[in-house]
């Protein structure tokens, strides 16, 4: 059972990428109703609040984190196994209040993506230090958009190039874990425009592989977790 | 007493509303052409938590000095033709996170608006971090008394970015900003081993919206392996490797702007 909760108010990409683009939020006894993708997966965005995809959020930190708050709070999401949450870019009051009102619960930790150039590993970099700073566990990092292997001649082109060592340098520098690179594959990018699951799409894309293998390391770290949290009590 | 920003002539804003897709590139290549056609320009980078354009010109090591006038950019050269301020001139360690919530960041961005001694330039660009918040709200608060010429609004192809970048027009609408036009990058990529060319990031999104909201369509600019690599080791890319795919586009843009701008155009 998974929940997913997009917490970027400015850019909500979920619901597009859901194929729920249009859908509203339902209020009932119980609170808010996420919307289900499919039985066992709901999601929660402020894109369902919005009628006109021209809408703006342009809304200050506070009333940005007071949606949080209620997204954490007033949302049914019933029993879950996993709730992911989405976020935007930086290191700022959204990322400060989530792990903020999420620590009265306990937060397994954090993805970090990043891309293989330097110029984008600088700001992963900073990322990282945002989560040590908040105590907040780091699963590992996946690097993005590794490699390009043309469809036609299949030659890879290295298009953004780690010309610093890609993720895999940074991580071992910071002893994380790469949890996995994911190759440039432009049905992606196509699923998600069209609301449809790249995996299930394109089952034989070395993107899909990549995914599934980096899915089940978070799993097995989240079990791991669970297995040690158990043997406390 | 005269302000920092009397010396400016055209002050131009990178927005998006998505992450990712290239601000902080465009305004640097923008820079760079601009800088080719003889013009002194200016980088004010006012995304606070990832700030990219100082590592784009290699100088991220450099340090900011102060002067009478308030803080002095940082040239990229002996030339002087391009100066920069950015936060990440003020960090101690580079890879420190800058963990502000909005009043700090207001604060800051006031300072870099007002207390930078640019002297004459003929073009300042802002570029932004992603999204319609603190940092918008207030840069654009803070450059309204000096009447910016408008915005360039960057996308990649693909309908989830083009899906932020109609908001950030709307944002544009509320406050008043000019939409100087739309640029689509990562619009495609043609590989160097064969020619054959993918959408990796899909097609046509950039322009389509430019069309749907009534805004000048800049142009499309592909991957460019060449143009990374630049960027990575701070190198002028305008200058360098004007046969590379990127380059007719990138200058088109600048051209455009110049064009704009000129003292014939109304």
């Amino acid at each position: 059972q998974v929940a997913l909760l997009d917490i970027d108010i400015c850019g909500p990409s979920i619901p597009k990428m859901m194929g729920l683009e249009g859908e509203q939020v339902h209020q009932s006894g119980s609170g808010w109703s996420p919307v289900y993708v499919e039985e066992n997966l709901g999601v929660m965005s402020v894109g369902f609040l919005l009628s006109s995809p021209d809408d703006a959020v342009i809304w200050r930190g506070p009333k940005k984190n007071g949606l949080i708050k209620q997204f954490l709070r007033d949302v049914d999401w019933g029993e879950i196994d996993y709730l992911i949450v989405d976020t935007p870019p930086g290191t700022s009051d959204e990322h400060l209040s989530i792990v903020q009102y999420l620590s009265a619960t306990h937060i397994d930790g954090a993805v970090i993506i990043t891309t293989p150039q330097e110029v984008s590993l600088q700001d992963v970099r900073k990322e990282i230090n945002f989560c040590h700073k908040v105590k907040l566990p780091i699963i590992g990092v996946v690097e993005n958009m590794s490699g390009f292997i043309c469809p036609k001649c299949k030659n890879e082109s290295q298009i953004f190039p780690p010309t610093t060592g890609g993720a895999e340098k940074m991580c071992q520098a910071l002893n994380i874990s790469l949890l996995g690179k994911v190759p440039l594959d432009p049905q992606i990018g196509k699923s998600c425009d069209k609301g449809q699951s790249f995996l299930s799409e394109v089952p034989e894309s070395p993107a899909t592989l990549s995914y599934r293998s980096i899915i089940q390391r978070v799993q097995e770290y989240c079990d791991l977790q669970h297995f040690q949290e158990e043997k406390i009590i | 007493e005269r302000s920092n920003l009397a010396g400016v002539r055209h002050i131009l804003l990178v927005l998006s509303g998505k992450g990712g897709v290239g601000k902080s590139t465009i305004a640097t290549e923008l820079a760079l052409s601009l800088r080719h056609s003889g013009k002194k320009v200016g980088i004010l980078d006012v995304d606070l938590c990832g700030p990219s354009i100082p590592r784009m010109f290699k100088v991220q090591d450099n340090d900011v000095h102060q002067c009478d006038s308030g803080w002095v950019p940082v040239f990229v050269d002996q030339d002087k033709s391009i100066s920069l301020m950015s936060i990440g001139f003020l960090l101690e360690k580079p890879d420190d996170a800058v963990v502000w919530r909005g009043p700090k960041k207001n604060a800051l961005i006031k300072q870099f608006v007002a207390d930078v001694a640019w002297g004459e330039l003929d073009f300042l660009i802002v570029d932004t971090p992603p999204g319609t918040s603190d940092e918008h709200i207030s840069t654009v608060e803070a450059l309204r008394p000096y009447k910016p010429l408008g915005a360039i609004l960057v996308t990649t192809p693909q309908a989830v970015s083009v899906g932020d970048v109609r908001r950030e027009l709307t944002f544009c609408k509320k406050t008043g900003l000019r939409v100087l036009g739309i640029v689509e990058n990562m619009s495609g990529f043609v590989c160097p081993h064969c020619s054959e060319c993918t959408n990796i990031f899909s097609k046509g999104g950039g322009e389509e919206l430019a069309k749907h909201a009534g805004v000048p369509f800049l142009g499309s600019v592909p991957l460019d392996p060449q143009l990374s690599q630049s960027l990575e080791e701070g190198r002028d890319f305008i200058q360098e490797f004007p046969k590379s795919s990127a380059f007719p586009a990138l200058t088109h843009i600048a051209q455009q702007i110049l064009d704009g701008t000129s003292p014939q155009s109304s």
